[in-house]
């Protein structure tokens, strides 16, 4: 019964969304409740145990733990479509209900944009993949939702990096409503800037959860593959980080204007590509869902319409659009123009390296594929610059050509960041690294940029407004992270190596002492746990259980590494596989600063959600309309 | 300077830098770029040598061979029409099985032995790399793939 409801609930959400644009609120609240109905509904048959319903069938067990079971409901195809269109009118409810200081036609063509978006998943929802199919006669018990799949972190993983990608709806339809009017102010700029962050902060979430996820459960000590899904999440990001700083720009001084809509355009283009390579199965990929080239049809012809159609009004209106006046070379505009250019370079660079395969292949010249040391030189080519850009550029003012009074104590500071920098290459891990002092000292340097402002202005910090404060987190997180990426890829240490009970390892300094193995039970698999004593200078100080699970419902043994950890590094014991002879093969591995990369991700996103809650986005938001029109009357004068 | 010559400065810089940086990457992209050959095609002298590639396929049934205690370890990879010693060493992937479908990545030696420094196995029961179910040659293991 609450399936066949759920299934008129949907039908009525996607008329609704017909009539949209011109009853647009009570629409989307409709349309909301609706999802959310149909939604609740699928979560109920997991909790219910309905093997009758196709997806639950497929992805659930009755074995399953209830947590697991709830999350189940997105761990498959169809159920994380639904997600992706349950998210998206959540995003529309919110705009809706958020946004009262925006004039009236502007608001429901934002909405009608994303009306029209919303329509375009669920037709694809309905016709290829309702999650609400039914399995005649009803299974006697599920296939278990994939063992790799249980676990916390991916219990949050989709949903956030869902709503980060579905987030940058939003911006798509604020730029295209922006386009449509053909306005000529940049008040939607400000409008738009809390919606853009709080999509990429969901994003920065859900992109790290899955980096730590894949480190601790896949088993090879691994946070990032630069697997082609993983570059659909990271260019969206990127995208995303620019489009920030962009509209930052637009905001405050008008410039920019086009290349920000272009921006936002492409942002969430990129999100839908993404959702296009997982979803089509071009990709071979861990997280590859089974294919169906309905399905990757579909999509892609959604995109070439979203894309396509953006794209059509940008060149319509674009010549509109005039920016107002130039800048200063080391103005605070050049600094996030560079910013723009060097993050967009990075997309580009990482676009080419994930899609000249599929090209390749679709016009039959042969199978390839592109290592990951390509996009770690990619990716590095543009960021180190960044990063050494991102320190003066914080301390820069906008319109004037000067660095301030900080450009001193900046100079000193780049000075004393490459002297730390050589000597923890030198005296910590004993070996100068060319690339390692590099990024050592780019790291120090952009976390000691990004306290340098609140130190020079100690005293008067209470009335900084939000959106410094948010800033600075930011900022200080991405030095965190480069800290945390140059420590491991600089100093690492993997082994994969056999061991007898009662042998043990070295690995710089530590010493792994195999004890041998014992059987153990979880609530629904078996694991052959190792014992692995860990020691350092004759001294134990931990003791670590790698275990090897089988579920009871598949066939896929798991690999459930041990870790111990310290702020200063990780190691990382993986049982491999008994090799006879009662010895087993097993990875160990010594990750100095892998924490950093994560716990800066979370500053990145923290940074985000304190400039969210900066005042300015929602008191000036009214105060500004005059303004904003004063200014366009300017313009017209001259 | 006029603030206009001053952004034009700043606009050559941009072009100049973003024009070396996208040389080193397509550089670094020209050497990482990965070839996948089936067993038929290594056979017929078509995959280089002295060149790091990929070779995918199913691992031959009785064909896995390890020294006990030690983590070398000797298989076969077939496309039901040819066969290739694999020598690799290290850990395997959790669903790697004899029977199933593997890619590895490494080089040839001069004897013909595929010396692989990672094995990578299917990720679910149900699923096979699509390389390798196209590159095989019997209809009927081809068609289990799908």
């Amino acid at each position: 019964m609450a399936v066949a409801q759920a299934f008129f609930g949907l039908a009525g959400a996607s008329r609704g969304n017909v009539a949209w644009m011109r009853a647009a609120q009570p629409a989307v609240a409709g349309q909301w409740v609706f999802l959310m109905l149909s939604f609740g509904a699928l979560v109920w048959s997991f909790i219910q145990f309905d093997f009758s319903v196709r997806y639950v069938a497929m992805t659930s067990n009755s074995l399953l733990p209830l947590f697991y079971r709830i999350a189940a409901a997105w761990g498959g195809h169809e159920g994380s479509l639904l997600l992706w269109g349950t998210m998206l009118a959540t995003w529309s409810v919110a705009v809706a209900a958020f946004s009262r200081s925006m004039p009236l036609p502007y608001k429901s063509r934002v909405l009608g944009v994303l009306g029209l978006v919303s329509v375009g998943f669920l037709l694809f929802m309905l016709f290829t993949s309702s999650p609400f199919e039914r399995l005649v006669p009803a299974a006697a018990d599920g296939n278990d939702l994939n063992p790799l799949l249980q676990d916390f972190a991916l219990v949050i993983h989709p949903p956030m990096l869902y709503l980060g990608y579905v987030g940058f709806s939003v911006a798509f339809a604020f730029a295209c409503a922006t386009l449509i009017e053909g306005r000529l102010d940049v008040a939607w700029a400000r409008w738009a800037r809390p919606w853009t962050l709080a999509a990429w902060l969901c994003l920065t979430i859900g992109i790290t959860l899955g980096s730590w996820w894949a480190y601790y459960e896949l088993g090879w000590g691994g946070y990032w593959f630069w697997d082609p899904v993983e570059n659909a999440s990271f260019m969206p990001w990127l995208a995303g980080a620019a489009l920030i700083h962009s509209l930052a720009v637009t905001e405050k001084r008008g410039l920019f204007k086009s290349w920000t809509l272009l921006l936002a355009v492409s942002a969430f283009s990129l999100s839908l590509l993404g959702t296009f390579l997982v979803r089509s199965g071009v990709l071979v990929s861990v997280h590859a869902f089974a294919s169906d080239p309905a399905r990757g049809l579909f999509i892609l012809g959604f995109l070439c319409a979203v894309i396509g159609g953006a794209l059509a009004l940008y060149t319509w209106r674009a010549p509109l659009l005039k920016s107002d006046g130039g800048f200063e070379l080391l103005s605070r505009e050049a600094f996030l123009l560079f910013n723009n250019a060097l993050l967009i370079a990075a997309t580009g660079l990482i676009l080419l390296g994930t899609l000249y395969p599929l090209f390749l292949d679709a016009l039959g010249l042969g199978k390839i594929s592109v290592g990951p040391p390509y996009f770690g030189v990619a990716f590095l080519i543009p960021m180190v610059p960044l990063l050494l850009l991102l320190g003066v550029g914080m301390h820069s003012s906008w319109k004037r050509s000067q660095i301030g009074p900080a450009a001193r104590q900046l100079g000193v500071m780049l000075a004393v960041a490459l002297v730390a920098a050589l000597l923890i290459s030198k005296f910590v891990y004993g070996e100068v690294h060319a690339m390692g002092v590099v990024g050592f000292t780019v790291a120090l340097w952009v976390m000691g940029a990004a306290l340098l402002e609140p130190i020079r202005r100690r005293g008067k910090l209470r009335g900084m407004p939000a959106g410094f404060w948010g800033m600075t987190l930011a900022h200080f997180g991405v030095g965190l992270f480069a800290l945390g990426i140059t420590g491991v890829e600089s100093y690492r240490i993997e082994k994969d190596i056999s061991l007898g009970v009662g042998d043990s390892t070295e690995v710089s300094g530590y010493v792994f002492r195999f004890e041998g193995t014992e059987q153990v039970r979880g609530p629904n698999y078996q694991a052959t746990q190792g014992t692995v004593v860990l020691s350092r200078d004759g001294e134990e100080f931990a003791t670590l259980y790698p275990q090897k699970r089988f579920y009871a419902s598949g066939g896929n043994p798991m690999t459930e590494a041990g870790i111990q950890v310290t702020p200063a590094r990780d190691l990382f014991v993986a049982l491999g596989e008994d090799l006879g002879a009662g010895k087993w093969s097993m990875r160990v591995q010594y990750k100095p600063l892998i924490r950093y990369i994560w716990i800066g991700a979370a500053f990145m996103a923290l940074g985000g959600l304190v400039s969210i809650a900066d005042r300015r986005f929602r008191i000036r938001a009214r105060a500004e309309l005059p303004k904003a029109a004063g200014r366009l009357a300017g313009e017209r004068a001259r | 300077m006029t603030p206009r010559r001053k952004r034009m400065i700043a606009v050559a810089a941009i072009v100049i830098g973003v024009g070396a940086a996208t040389a080193v990457a397509l550089q670094a992209f020209q050497e990482n770029i990965m070839y996948f050959y089936s067993p038929s095609q290594i056979s017929d002298g078509e995959a280089p040598r002295g060149r790091a590639f990929r070779l995918g396929g199913l691992v031959t049934a009785g064909s896995l061979q390890r020294v006990p205690g030690s983590i070398e370890i000797n298989f076969v990879v077939t496309d039901n029409a040819q066969s290739i010693p694999v020598k690799y060493s290290g850990l395997l992937p959790d669903l790697f099985r004899e029977g199933q479908g593997v890619i590895a990545h490494g080089k040839l030696d001069d004897n013909g032995v595929f010396l692989a420094d990672e094995v990578l196995a299917k990720h679910d029961e149900n699923y096979m790399p699509p390389e390798v179910a196209e590159s095989l040659h019997t209809p009927q293991a081809a068609g289990g793939a799908s």
